[in-house]
This record gives structure tokens, sequence and C-alpha cells, in this order.
């Protein structure tokens, strides 16, 4: 392995890291500015993280340790993530262990940690919040699961890197009907995971309609600052494995740091393009009510369920 | 201005005059309880005054009833009006007037450190003492079961609203039982009014309920002319009905923003928003207060500047295109359809007012049963929609905000030109009482004058007071994440409710 693996590897958890707070930033941005409204401006989500990280850290009473590891388990996790996923290098040190079960369980274990803290927390809220969290999460990560099967059955493997080289060799493969499936199927999945309108609206104030925002009533100060970062990588990652598996075009495939720097930025491109038209497209949309949300989900489940079926057909494997 | 007539009936004529009333039709209105001191006619007493309104054509019909000052006495009415036994509760927890056959004798406006056996309102109650050992336990009915579980929400919230305790008993995400503890912000507004002259006492009057200053004004206004006998002008009396429809109007579009907002669509209440803020602006040129204060005033009604028809035609417009991007937008209809149903017998039995009647299919406006404009001025079309759910409470909002920009150009057109239109107080004194549509539902307001001219007693009953025990009842069966949404669709006032 080439020192330029390490940096890249690095260089992705940096840029997710230091990015994703901007990201939010950006996506509120585009929302206000859209809506009509001047907006707090693309840096504001660090500037709220610098203000939380001063105060002093406070944990409510009777409290255990699910409540204080959670938001380390959250942030570290989606750090792996984004450390495993190929979002600009597909030959890292840890390319070998980039398998897509293995990231989409990690992105799971900080969903689970965040549900047990606010069960931890012992108030009706973070009960509420986790009973409805993981309501969705059950829904929507056998769809998750499902869409990276679609599209690692061409690759004939759950590699990522594998997957993600195979495209790039096989340009095609990105228009085939079943990975546009998997990654529409994708694409609700994240909505979902990441607690975006119609799921959850993460601009209310309405405790009583909350989802992940009712989990994490509890937290203040640097903790509270460590779960917010957590929910934007989480985002920022997530955005990223869609670009990177719909368009992964400029992801370094060598050990030049020059395309290492071009597959950082166009990696920032692609995941700004993605927030943007995330964020464009929540002006227009309301939150459903919370049982319809399990029809939209089953309804991406179906499609990942298509593209699975379509990637067995197409890709000819049925006839061996 | 139709006259009130008044009947002395001793306390166990009570039940049958007023059974007599409400199969009239009549609604009871407002009641209060009196401290008369030695020098009163008819000598010391607590005298009680249940006012009964109908119309139209407007019927004023008021009830006194004399008990015993020292220990007063009344046998309830709650099993022949829903409000009443609300009214009989509120009274106890201010007058201290037992009642002793209350089938739910538990207290309502009380707040729960005030000292045992210390009534505010009572003549010897002093200043406010320091809290103490409260009145007995009054726990919440707990409901058992397999999965049934509570939720207990405010009454500090996670946005800015006003204080109260929600208790949600709930299986799964359907909403069971709710019970709504409210009470946390006493004022002493009744008290506050005792010894103040009519222009203290309209000071205090437009900051009952921050939102409704015009309709608690006019109201306090309308009682105090009629108690002075005082004959108001009618371009003073259009004035009047003009600022009551500006602040209609301002409090309708807010909430049909943040109902979208509640449903996460915020781009139309950013929308809304801008032209509410456009509305405070033509408020301030109007009144020169953002929120009309100083506008109506005992006597008469001040206006600097007189709503530009091409203005109003423009906000008619936005106002038009908002609405109809609500209702258009699949998922914002689904979320209002169907959602916090109040039933039509349920709104009459517990004698709503106001949107929340006339969304589910009652025609209750005081504008047209109590009209204090001259006959055939302006007698507005209200609209009714029957389905009683959010989206009727939408529906009748957004078309009575239509009905009141319609009535603004003609109100506007027909006074010509900003003035002050005012005559002095006539010299009378005794008692008034003043009805007016303020724009959550009728406002009744009571008062009393001493022989020095001062206010000795001045009763407020916002629609709040009336409206509130529908909420529960509404959310019966709807899904908690749905509160909030119902809760804003119903927008009842803390502060109205709690004087």
């Amino acid at each position: 392995m080439s020192a330029t693996g390490y940096v890249a590897v690095a260089a992705q958890v940096a840029v997710v890291a230091g990015g994703a707070p901007l990201l939010t930033g950006w996506m509120r941005q585009v929302r206000a500015r859209l809506e009509g409204r001047a907006g707090a401006g693309v840096v504001q989500p660090w500037r709220d993280a610098r203000k939380l990280l001063r105060k002093e850290p406070v944990s409510p009473t009777g409290t255990g340790p699910a409540f204080r590891l959670a938001p380390l388990l959250l942030v570290a996790g989606t750090a792996v993530v984004a450390a495993l996923v190929p979002l600009a290098a597909t030959r890292t040190p840890v390319s070998g262990s980039a398998d897509l079960i293995l990231v989409v369980a990690l992105l799971a274990l900080g969903t689970v940690a965040l549900a047990l803290a606010g069960l931890d927390t012992g108030t009706a809220f973070g009960g509420m919040g986790a009973s409805r969290e993981m309501t969705i999460a059950a829904l929507v990560e056998p769809t998750i699961l499902l869409a990276v099967f679609a599209v690692s059955i061409p690759a004939g493997s759950t590699n990522l890197p594998a997957i993600v080289a195979g495209t790039i060799d096989h340009p095609a493969r990105t228009a085939s009907p079943a990975e546009l499936l998997a990654v529409a199927a994708l694409v609700v999945a994240v909505l979902a995971e990441t607690g975006r309108i119609p799921v959850d609206n993460p601009a209310t104030h309405l405790e009583l309609t909350m989802v992940h925002e009712a989990m994490v009533l509890e937290y203040a100060g640097p903790d509270l600052a460590l779960v917010e970062l957590g929910s934007q990588m989480r985002l920022a990652v997530l955005l990223g494995l869609v670009a990177t598996l719909a368009a992964p075009w400029g992801v370094a495939t060598g050990g030049s740091p020059a395309l290492l720097a071009l597959a950082l930025a166009l990696l920032v491109a692609k995941v700004a393009v993605l927030g943007t038209a995330l964020a464009a497209a929540e002006v227009f949309r309301a939150k459903v009510r919370l049982f319809k949300v399990p029809e939209l989900l089953a309804g991406s489940f179906v499609l990942a369920l298509l593209a699975v079926v379509g990637s067995y057909f197409l890709t000819g494997e049925a006839g061996r | 201005m139709a006259a009130r007539t008044v009947h002395e009936v001793g306390v166990g004529e009570l039940p049958g005059a007023v059974e007599a009333l409400l199969d009239g039709g009549a609604r009871l209105g407002l009641v209060a309880a009196h401290h008369d001191g030695e020098g009163a006619v008819g000598g010391r007493a607590v005298r009680v005054v249940y006012l009964f309104l109908a119309g139209p054509p407007d019927l004023r019909t008021e009830l006194h009833v004399r008990l015993d000052a020292d220990r007063p006495r009344l046998p309830s009415l709650a099993e022949l009006s829903f409000p009443a036994g609300r009214f009989e509760r509120e009274m106890h927890d201010l007058h201290g007037v037992e009642v002793p056959d209350h089938p739910l004798p538990r207290r309502l406006v009380r707040h729960f450190h005030w000292p045992r056996g210390w009534y505010p309102l009572r003549p010897d109650a002093g200043p406010p003492p320091p809290f103490g050992e409260p009145e007995g336990p009054y726990p919440f009915l707990r409901v058992e079961g397999d999965g049934v579980y509570e939720i207990p929400v405010g009454p500090v919230h996670a946005g800015l609203i006003e204080p109260g305790h929600f208790r949600f008993s709930v299986v799964g995400e359907t909403i069971i039982k709710l019970k709504a503890r409210l009470w946390f912000v006493h004022k002493g507004v009744e008290k506050l009014f005792q010894g103040r002259d009519v222009a203290g006492g309209l000071r205090l009057a437009e900051r009952i309920s921050g939102d409704t200053a015009v309709g608690h004004a006019l109201a306090y206004c309308l009682a105090v002319e009629e108690a002075t006998g005082t004959d108001v002008p009618e371009a003073a009396r259009q004035a009047r009905a003009l600022l009551l429809e500006l602040e209609r109007v301002h409090n309708h579009v807010a909430d049909l923003g943040a109902l979208c907002n509640d449903v996460g669509h915020a781009i139309l209440n950013a929308h809304a928003q801008r032209v509410r803020e456009e509305l405070l602006r033509l408020n301030q040129l109007t009144t020169g207060h953002r929120l009309l204060r100083g506008g109506v005033l005992p006597g008469g009604a001040a206006l600097r500047a007189l709503p530009d028809p091409a203005r109003t035609a423009a906000l008619r417009a936005d106002i038009r295109e908002i609405a109809q991007l609500a209702l258009g937008h699949t998922t914002v209809r689904d979320r209002f359809t169907g959602t916090a149903r109040l039933p039509e017998q349920a709104a009459r039995d517990l004698g709503c007012l106001g949107y929340v009647a006339r969304a589910s299919g009652l025609t209750a406006d005081a504008r047209i049963a109590h009209p204090f404009l001259a006959e055939g001025s302006a007698p507005p079309a209200v609209p009714v929609h029957t389905a009683g759910d959010v989206l009727a409470r939408f529906l009748v909002r957004a078309e009575e905000i239509e009905v009141s920009l319609g009535l603004i150009d003609r109100l506007a057109a027909s006074l010509g030109a900003p003035g002050t239109y005012a005559v002095p107080l006539a010299g009378g004194s005794g008692s008034g009482v003043g009805v007016v549509e303020g724009w959550r539902g009728a406002i009744a307001t009571r008062l009393e004058f001493s022989p020095d001219g001062t206010l000795a007693r001045v009763k407020p009953v916002d629609p709040s007071f009336f409206n509130w025990p529908a909420l529960p009842v509404a959310l019966k069966a709807t899904i908690v994440p749905d509160f909030p949404l119902a809760n804003k669709s119903f927008n009842l006032s803390y502060a109205g409710n709690d004087l």
C-alpha cells in the first residue's frame, strides 16, 4: 500500500467531518433562500458547535453508560464508515474491509446507540423518539441492504471499492434499470435514515412530532455538539455513498496524489449538488403523517427488490 | 342595541329559570359573582349574575341570585349546561362560592400553590399571600391496560408558546385520553380592573390577550357605553367594525401559515408571515400600533388612516394563493383531512364559539346575533363547514379572511376619511354588557360601576374559556404526532382563558 492510500483515508474522514456541518449549513441556506428568507449562513452549524462545546457538560440524573457513550459511538461509527467507503479513492489500506454489509451495520450501530440513549433518559420523549426511530430503521435497513445487494451483483462482490472500480470500468452499468432502481430506493432510504422531510422535519420545535430530535432532547453542551456532528456526518456519508454508487467518475483508482486531490474536489461538488437538490425538493414537500411513513418505505423496499431481481436477470446470472 | 332584561330569582327557582332560557335557544354567555357591601341595594350579599345571550334578534337576559355573604352556596347547573359547570368551578376557586352538588368538584382556575381557603376576589382577600399548603391532591386519571403509557408535555414547551400541561394516555401512537391542565398564567385581571377609571380599564382590556386587543377593548367599551347610557355615532361604529376585521385578518393569516408549518411545509408559512407583516404595518398606519391598540376608545374610535383598497386587494390575492397552494398540496391536504374531528353535537354541548363552532356546523357569530352596527349596514356572510376537522377549520378561516377583507373595503369606503369619531361618555353609571365577535369567537364583558365612577367589577370572558374543553374531545383517536397540528387549528388563548 502506498502512502497515498493512508492519505486518502485520512482525507476522506477529514473532509466528511469538516465538511458535514457545512453541507447542513449549505442545505439550510438553500432552503432559506428558496423560501424567501435570509438564512443564517453556511457556517452556522460550526458556530453552533463552537457555542455548544463551550458549555459545561450536563447529563440528566439517572442516566447510565448508554446515554454517555451514544454520541461517541455515533461519531466514531460514522467516521469509520467515512474511512471505508471509497468516496475519493478505491485503493486504500482499508479497502479490503470496505464491505457494504459492514457499512450498513456500522450506520445501524449509531442509530441503535442513539435509540438506547433515548430510552436511557427514562423520559416519555426519549422513549417515544426511540420507538419511532426503531420503527423507521427496521424498515430502512433492509431497503439499504437490498439496494446495495442489487448494485453488487454485477461486480460479483459486496466489497464497495470493487463495485465502484467495476462501475468505473463499465460506465454503462450506471444506466442499467437495476442500478437506477437501486439508487432510487437508496435515496428514499437515505431520506428516512437521516430524518429529512417527508419522514421527519429537522427544523421542527414541536416535541410531539419529532422522531430523531425527540431521542436527543436531553443532550446538552458538548454531547449535543457531538450528536449534531454525528447526524451531519451521516447525511454527508450517505449522500457521498449515493454519489459514489450513481456517478463514480473521478474516484481515484490509482495512487497519484493529484488524482486524489481531484477526486476530493469532485466528491465535494457531487455531494453539494445532491444536497442542493435535496434541499430544493424539501421546499416543495410536506411531512407525511407518521402512519404513512411505512407506506413510503415499503415503496422504496419494492424498488430495491425490483432492482435485485432486475440485476439478477439482466446480468445473465439466471442463465448460469 | 338590544336592551338587557334582568330577573331577580331565588336560589330555588334558579335551575328552572335557567332551563327555560336554555330551552328557548339562549346560551350561557357569562357568569360573574359580586360581593355587595352593606350600602348596596338589597344589602350585604354575594350576588351571582348569569348572562344569557341569544340572537338574532339580539336578546340578553340576566338572572341575579343573592347568596349569603359569609357562606355562599349555589345549586349546580352543570347538568343543564356544560359551561355553567365550568363557571361554577371558577366561582368556587376565585370567590369561595360553594357548589355542593357539582359533578366535578375539583379546582379549575385555582393555582396549585395558593394557600387553602384564600380566594383572591373576595373583598377581604388582601394582597397575594406567599405560596402555601395546596388544596388537596388532584391526580390525573390513570388509563390502565396493556401497553398504555403516559406522555406528560409542558407547561414549559420547546417552542415559544404559552404554558399548558397536557397529559396524554397513549397506546402506540393513538391518543386514548388527553387531559389539558392550564391555568398557569393567572394575572389577577379581574382584581386589577377594580377601582380603575374608564381609561385605565381600557388599557387593561387591550392587554387581556395580546392578539385580541380590539376584541376585548371593544367588548369593554360597549359595556362602558351601555352602563353610562352613551350613544356612539354610526361612523365610530363602522370604524370599530373595521378594526375588528383587521384584527381577524392578521390573526387568521398567521395561523394559516402556522398550520402549513406544522406539517413541514415551511415555504407557505414564510409567505403567510410576510403577508402578516404587511398587515401589521397596515395596522400601524391605521391606528399607530401594530396590534391595533388605541383604535377603540370609550365613546368612539380613532383612525389615523384608512386601508387603501388597492393594498387590500393585493393582500387578498396573496392570501388566496397561499390557501390554494396549501389545499392543492396532496400531503398537506391529507394531513388536514379527518384530523381531530369535533362532532357537531359535541361542539353544541360544550358551547363552542367562533371558527371552532363554525367548522363543526354551528352558525354562531356575534356579528349577526349581537350587531353593534346600524341595521342592514353590515351583516357579513358567515362561512360554515360541517366536517369539524383541521381542514374545516382551515377552510372556515381562509373564507373568513375573504369576507373580512370585503368588509374592510366597504367600511373604509363608507367612512371616506380617517379621523377620531368619539363622543364624551354620558354621566350614567350602573352595569353594562358588551358582546363582540373577536377573531376567536364571541367575547362577552360585563361590568359594574361604583357610585364614584370607578370600575367596581369587570368580568371578561374569552371564547377560549368555552373552546378549551373541545380540544380533548376532538383529539380522541387522533395520533400523538398530529396533536400540535390539531392544537394549532384550535389556537386557543391561554392568557384570555386564565385571567
